[in-house]
């Protein structure tokens, strides 16, 4: 089963849209709930990151018997620091971003802990593409 | 003298919701069918990422954080029970959420510390 979701860039009014269709998907799928909240979890940071921080992108959704992918695509403009942008507490998020309740510099961390096998390309101009793997 | 564990000076080892809104002279604003929940353990912060750590369930969110994300994030946790304090009252688009996600909605006049402390005092249970 594949899925795509269009992310815009600073709209936080649909922040976790394409996070929630994915749920209700896992949630047909009969996946215990744990598994889920895991899945979700990650998602939901990878879908906050692309609004909070790119110019916006996609987020694929591909669901087979034993495994769960999500890549999220940007459009850029790049992590400048991967290394620090991977500890907890780090974030370049702006004031208006914060005051969304976002911006702690747990997301990537948050992504890491929730997954089996992340990779991540990103590189400062150019854009960032997070694919996340989940065993069922 | 050899003091117990927190866990040892527990008064209750759940609450109801509607213990918890006595408790912290909270008032409903939507969600009357999640008074009789029994709530396991509280976690106050308005870092949405802060919450997203949480794997547990039956968590009543206290919050400061009055906008739609703390509905969001409490959706991707599995929370069905969120308390915002300093009576910060929800937009209407938050309680429009709420209802589609069946998540209660009250508020409290008390800060984020002051709640916490009474349910703490009156054993509910922190996440960490």
């Amino acid at each position: 089963m594949h899925e795509e979701f269009t992310i815009p860039s600073k709209d936080f009014s649909v922040a976790g849209e394409a996070s929630s269709k994915i749920k209700r998907i896992l949630k047909q799928l009969n996946i215990p709930p744990l598994r889920i909240k895991q899945i979700i979890v990650a998602v939901f940071e990878a879908e906050v990151n692309v609004i909070a921080h790119s110019y916006g992108g996609k987020v694929l959704c591909d669901i087979e018997e034993d495994r769960v992918q999500i890549d999220v695509i940007d459009t850029g403009p790049g992590i400048e620091n991967l290394d620090l942008a991977m500890t907890e507490g780090w974030s370049t998020a702006t004031n208006e971003v914060r005051e969304m309740g976002y911006g702690a510099g747990m997301g990537l961390p948050n992504i890491k802990k929730s997954c089996d096998e992340l990779k991540i390309y990103t590189k400062k101009g150019d854009h960032t593409h997070i694919t996340m793997r989940f065993a069922l | 003298m050899l003091y117990g564990r927190a866990e040892h000076c527990a008064i209750l080892p759940t609450m109801k919701l509607k213990e918890i809104l006595e408790c912290v002279d909270g008032k409903l604003i939507w969600g009357e069918s999640h008074l009789e929940d029994e709530v396991k353990r509280g976690f106050a912060s308005d870092l949405m990422s802060d919450v997203l750590t949480i794997l547990e369930d039956d968590i009543i969110l206290i919050t400061g954080l009055s906008n739609n994300q703390s509905i969001r994030t409490a959706e991707m946790s599995d929370i069905s029970n969120i308390l915002l304090v300093r009576n910060k009252r929800p937009s209407q688009s938050m309680i429009d959420m709420a209802k589609e996600l069946d998540i209660s909605l009250s508020y409290t006049p008390y800060s984020l510390f002051k709640a916490s402390g009474l349910l703490f005092a009156k054993g509910l249970k922190p996440v960490y």
